[in-house]
């Protein structure tokens, strides 16, 4: 198999699974109880979540709270922090966000919209993808209590400008003192995609809360975390016990949390040197693709330093992403698309749409992701074959390539 | 992928039948839906034989996912030399059945290639009429 779709997912990293593993059959007592293993157990969860909060540069190890995923993450601390401002407040309040959010952040939203009778703005992006932090800081309003822009996009990598939007708002929340305006404003930032390629220290950017999940960087999958800064208000989702300070009920998944923060640890080292290999395999990837084949559209900002370096996602004209998946799948070759026709819903990206595209052309997506299993001969065994596929997807259609 | 598709729609896909323009077409019949991402075109040539009017000859293009260049392929295959009455009759839900059936999501997107031979057959009529 050659697989290029590390931003679906990435295989445990050996030295991951290795962690993971006493933490099954052999120390597997509940944080929870008082006795010797159930004790351990406490001790080695403290541990990781002390290593994950260090990682991040955050202040205390309090600050991080284990989920089972990103989109656990965003949910709990999106809605969390929309109730916690609507009961504080006593009114309507408002969430800001953008058009090209992952579903995770963008269906909350819609939610917190129809369920819960909040505000919504969804920021519009670019023809490249990037966010404009100006119209951003027009959109917030004296009731904004939650502000979630995702570092990088997992569809098209654009990264967008958090560090300019993080200062926008501590203004904001300087202004909201200044003048006596109660509502509290949350900045939440969804890093699942740049987690393994961008530092962000926490120490040094006021971001409020932060959405992570383990199997986007060889960790395992059903794990992930929620940074919350101390004094942020939220209200838990998931009720029942007192675990995670009472933020997050249910027995904390051990085993995995040593392995989501083991992974952490292993991508924080490695962050400089494996970012440099995948955007010289990802630039290799582009230069063939666009040479080699003729009306092709590389989607998202055209500077590297706006980009993730693992994603290229390109728009072949006159041919569906699914029919040159299919076509690759018959090589082994893992890829996706942007055409919701895989995902199972009629409508072509939500991403593409935002950024301009008409809907046949964001049919014509494909996303290839790069990583740790890629080797630069991949590249040119693809390109062995896709200039044919596209050719033959062509042949077959009545819309000129 | 192939649990997401039969058998033979990866075969109609992988191969499919009768592809291509049709310059002297008597009637062509288009498709499409951008928002779902398939447009057909289906070119048909009628004959007259024994007082029937025959589908001579059938080609289609496609733009669009793995179910609709399938279904575009097949339904050349099951129309081609029979009169425009029978042709007429296929339904989607029947090419859909001629494949082995489709994943349901698939139904109302990417199987229109029984509306795009309706519409090449209408086609070929108004160009007939015309003639008189």
């Amino acid at each position: 198999m050659i697989y290029f779709d590390h931003a679906a997912t990435t295989p445990i990293a050996p030295k991951v699974l290795k962690a993971m593993e006493p933490y099954f059959s052999e120390k597997f007592g509940n944080p929870s109880s008082i006795y010797r293993i159930g004790r351990e157990a406490k001790s080695i969860l403290e541990e990781a979540r002390k290593t994950a909060a260090d990682i991040l540069g955050a202040e205390s190890p309090m600050e991080i709270v284990f989920t089972s995923g990103a989109t656990e993450s965003s949910n709990l601390g999106i809605k969390g922090a929309m109730e916690a401002a609507a009961f504080e407040t006593g009114s309507r309040v408002h969430v800001l966000t953008t058009a090209i959010e992952h579903h995770s952040v963008l269906d909350t939203v819609k939610h917190l919209e129809k369920s819960f009778g909040a505000e919504t703005t969804f920021l519009s992006v670019t023809r490249e993808g990037l966010a404009d932090p100006k119209d951003l800081s027009k959109a917030i309003k004296d009731n904004t209590a939650v502000i979630s822009v995702m570092s990088g996009n997992n569809e098209m990598g654009a990264l967008q400008p958090i560090e300019e939007i993080a200062q926008i708002i501590e203004l904001e929340k300087e202004r909201r003192k200044k003048q006596g305006i109660e509502t509290p404003l949350v900045f939440h930032v969804d890093a699942v995609q740049s987690f393994a390629f961008k530092k962000i220290s926490l120490k040094d950017l006021p971001i409020d809360m932060l959405s992570l999940t383990a199997h986007k960087f060889y960790g395992p999958k059903g794990v992930g975390l929620l940074y919350v800064r101390q004094g942020t208000k939220f209200n838990s989702q998931q009720k029942g016990g007192a675990q995670e300070k009472g933020r997050r009920a249910g027995t904390e998944n051990v085993p995995y949390i040593v392995g989501m923060v083991k992974a952490m640890q292993i991508a924080d080292e490695k962050r400089d040197k494996y970012s440099k290999k995948i955007t010289s395999f990802t630039n290799y990837l582009v230069e063939k693709v666009t040479a080699e084949i003729q009306n092709v559209e590389l989607i998202g900002p055209k500077s590297n330093q706006s980009r993730l370096p693992h994603i290229a996602t390109f728009l072949f004209k006159g041919v569906e992403g699914e029919s040159v998946l299919l076509n690759l799948d018959m090589l082994d070759i893992a890829a996706s698309s942007g055409s919701a026709c895989t995902s199972g819903s009629l409508e072509p990206s939500h991403v593409t749409k935002a950024m301009g595209y008409d809907d046949l052309s964001a049919h014509g997506a494909v996303r290839f992701s790069l990583g740790e299993l890629n080797k630069k001969s991949d590249i040119d065994k693809l390109m062995e074959n896709l200039p044919g596929i596209i050719d033959k997807l062509r042949a077959m259609s009545p819309v000129k390539g | 992928m192939s649990d997401l598709y039969g058998e033979k729609v990866m075969d109609h896909f992988t191969n499919p039948r009768n592809v291509g323009v049709m310059k002297d077409a008597d009637g062509v019949g288009e498709v499409g839906n951008p928002t779902c991402g398939d447009i057909m075109k289906l070119y048909i040539k009628v004959r007259e034989k024994n007082g029937e009017r025959i589908i001579s000859d059938i080609s289609f293009q496609t733009l669009g996912c793995g179910a609709a260049i399938a279904t575009s392929s097949i339904v050349t295959e099951m129309v081609k030399g029979k009169s425009l009455k029978e042709a007429e009759k296929i339904s989607n839900k029947a090419v859909a059945e001629a494949l082995g059936g489709l994943p349901p999501v698939k139904m109302h997107c990417s199987n229109l290639a029984a509306t795009a031979l309706l519409n090449a057959i209408e086609d070929y009529k108004k160009n007939k009429k015309g003639e008189k």
